[in-house]
């Protein structure tokens, strides 16, 4: 299997700090990949560093052996690579179907004029765009909250609009950010099963940061693992989880240093 | 009240709508508040002008027919902001807004300079070219092209950018770009009622371009309600007309105007319209939005909050 994405040596310094320092890794076309660490580890600093929010200091992140570096966050969307966020950034005024209709707009090509005059392109494209919207809603089982206003959603459903959103730009390399942040065991345990269903029913590359252990090693075939902005270990689950140093970063030494 | 008097409130009222639809994108559906629209209604409305001016009155006068004038005016006004743009977009908040403030006031101060268009003394000699069905069909226009624009993806798109501008980038929106467009029509938009005014007026001077005007504009889109087209048609409408209504308390006028304007804003936070549009389908939406409010409620109040059921 290719890499889809291919991290290597990434720093990115705030000043004196460096968020990330020398991290490689990369992500094979068609897995899920778990990215964890303690707070602070510069897990969401390397979304950031991917998705172009921030620019990095060095190194290099090639997506289907394309460099990405110094493109701006709306091209990189375009090229297939899509995120959620660790706190929800949903269009928050509008409604579900809004939402995503809105996020289905790469699909259309009609222009300025042609939607001023409603040309026959702009109604042909736009019939598409709702029927794209509504089947993602219906895939997603969120077509019951179509009328919704995204704000008065349920905190789980709204993480799941977040990914329904993404979804709609078919990306073909998904950043999830702490998705199961503030469920409950049995809605984690759901997550889990979206998480593996939407990868084999969209094609989908997968990096995932979570906190939640048992999603991180029910889902993921491999695991990297970040401690102050170093890369600490990376493998399968039972590799990384037995692994000193990281049980080290995550629990302390018995010893006193 | 004779119908001179109503057809002049009902032509300053047309008037400030066609600034106020363009307002309206820009501050109402992509989020960017701006206190200098009125620059751009000077910069239309003396472009305009010197088009259709005749040479006789005025040496620099081009004694063009009104189309003409129109539309120099508003494409002189839709050339600048794009200038304008390029510089202030990047701003975050506030700061555009302030920097629009400034580009308002330098504007009118430039014009206070200009020596071929009367300078502070003003120019008169402007003819008298603005009709009450003219102005009409120019807002009818603008409302038809707005709601066309507002209703597409790419009207989805700046509204993606007022919710939650990140998100809308990592969305494959170019916000930067998104963001020029809505000024670059709302410019417009306020160069061609620039113009209309300007042959209404017959006269013009650069302080009928202050910063009042600017935030008198906004005032009016925010009165209406933020991201609803029929909200700033009646805005536009009672506002223009209440200074009038109220001229009954002569010099108490303007306290019960602000009054007023305070009033609805307190009873209605979120503007007359609040964000809903007088449509069939406007309607129709703000019933169904408030219907699935309904129903999520009473699930969540029935125990279940329907999260387990479909997953």
């Amino acid at each position: 299997m290719a890499d889809i994405l291919e991290i290597s040596h990434l720093t990115k310094r705030f000043g004196g700090l460096a968020a990330v320092n020398d991290v490689s890794f990369s992500v094979p076309e068609g897995g899920i990949v778990g990215l964890i660490g303690p707070n602070g580890a510069g897990k969401t600093t390397i979304f950031n560093l991917i998705t172009g929010v921030y620019s990095l200091t060095e190194g290099a992140v090639k997506f289907k052996g394309q460099s990405v570096v110094g493109l701006p966050p709306y091209k990189i969307a375009d090229l297939g690579i899509t995120r959620t966020f660790q706190n929800i950034r949903l269009f928050k005024n509008l409604t579900v179907f809004e939402n995503v209709l809105t996020a289905c707009h790469l699909s259309a090509t009609y222009n300025i004029a042609e939607s001023i005059f409603r040309l026959p392109r702009f109604r042909k494209e736009e019939k598409e765009l709702v029927a794209k919207a509504e089947k993602l809603l219906e895939i997603m089982g969120l077509t019951d909250r179509r009328d919704l206003v995204a704000n008065n959603l349920p905190y789980g459903m709204q993480r799941r609009l977040e990914i329904v959103r993404a979804l709609a730009l078919d990306p073909e390399l998904l950043l999830l950010d702490e998705p199961a942040a503030g469920m409950n065991p049995d809605e984690t345990e759901h997550l889990m099963k979206l998480i593996v269903r939407i990868r084999d029913e969209f094609k989908l590359s997968i990096l995932v940061i979570e906190h939640h252990m048992d999603l991180i090693m029910g889902v993921c075939e491999h695991i990297v693992v970040l401690n102050f902005g170093l890369k600490l270990a990376e493998g399968g689950a039972d590799e990384v989880a037995n692994n000193p140093k990281v049980i080290e970063a995550y629990l302390g030494t018995t010893e006193e240093a | 009240m004779d119908w001179t008097y109503i057809q002049g409130i009902l032509m300053l009222a047309g008037i400030n709508l066609i600034a106020v639809l363009g307002l309206s994108l820009l501050t109402g559906f992509t989020g960017l508040f701006s206190f200098g629209h009125a620059g751009f209604m000077a910069i239309g409305a003396f472009i305009g002008a010197l088009m259709t001016v005749s040479p006789t009155t005025t040496p620099a006068g081009l004694g063009l027919p009104f189309f003409v004038g129109v539309i120099a005016g508003g494409a002189a006004a839709g050339i600048v902001s794009y200038f304008l743009g390029r510089i202030t977009l990047n701003l975050k908040g506030d700061y555009f807004c302030i920097a629009t403030l400034g580009f308002g006031e330098a504007t009118r101060l430039v014009l206070n300079n200009v020596q071929v268009f009367g300078g502070a003394r003003g120019w008169p000699g402007i003819p008298y070219k603005s009709t009450l069905p003219a102005i009409i069909l120019v807002d009818v226009l603008a409302v038809i092209f707005l709601a066309n624009l507002v209703k597409s993806r790419h009207g989805r798109n700046m509204i993606a950018v007022r919710e939650e501008e990140l998100a809308a980038q990592i969305s494959g929106i170019n916000v930067f770009r998104y963001k020029m467009i809505a000024l670059i029509v709302s410019a417009v938009y306020a160069g061609v009622a620039g113009v209309f005014f300007a042959h209404y007026m017959t006269f013009l001077q650069p302080k009928m371009f202050s910063m009042t005007k600017s935030t008198e504009l906004t005032i009016i889109v925010i009165f209406g309600g933020l991201g609803s087209i029929s909200g700033s048609v009646l805005g536009a409408l009672l506002l223009t007309a209440l200074p009038e209504i109220l001229r009954a308390f002569e010099i108490w006028r303007l306290v019960f105007y602000g009054a007023a304007v305070i009033l609805i804003m307190i009873s209605r936070p979120k503007g007359l319209m609040g964000g809903m549009e007088l449509t069939p389908a406007g309607i129709r939406k703000a019933r169904m939005e408030r219907k699935a409010r309904l129903e999520a409620l009473k699930e969540m109040k029935s125990g279940q909050d329907g999260e387990g059921s479909n997953g």
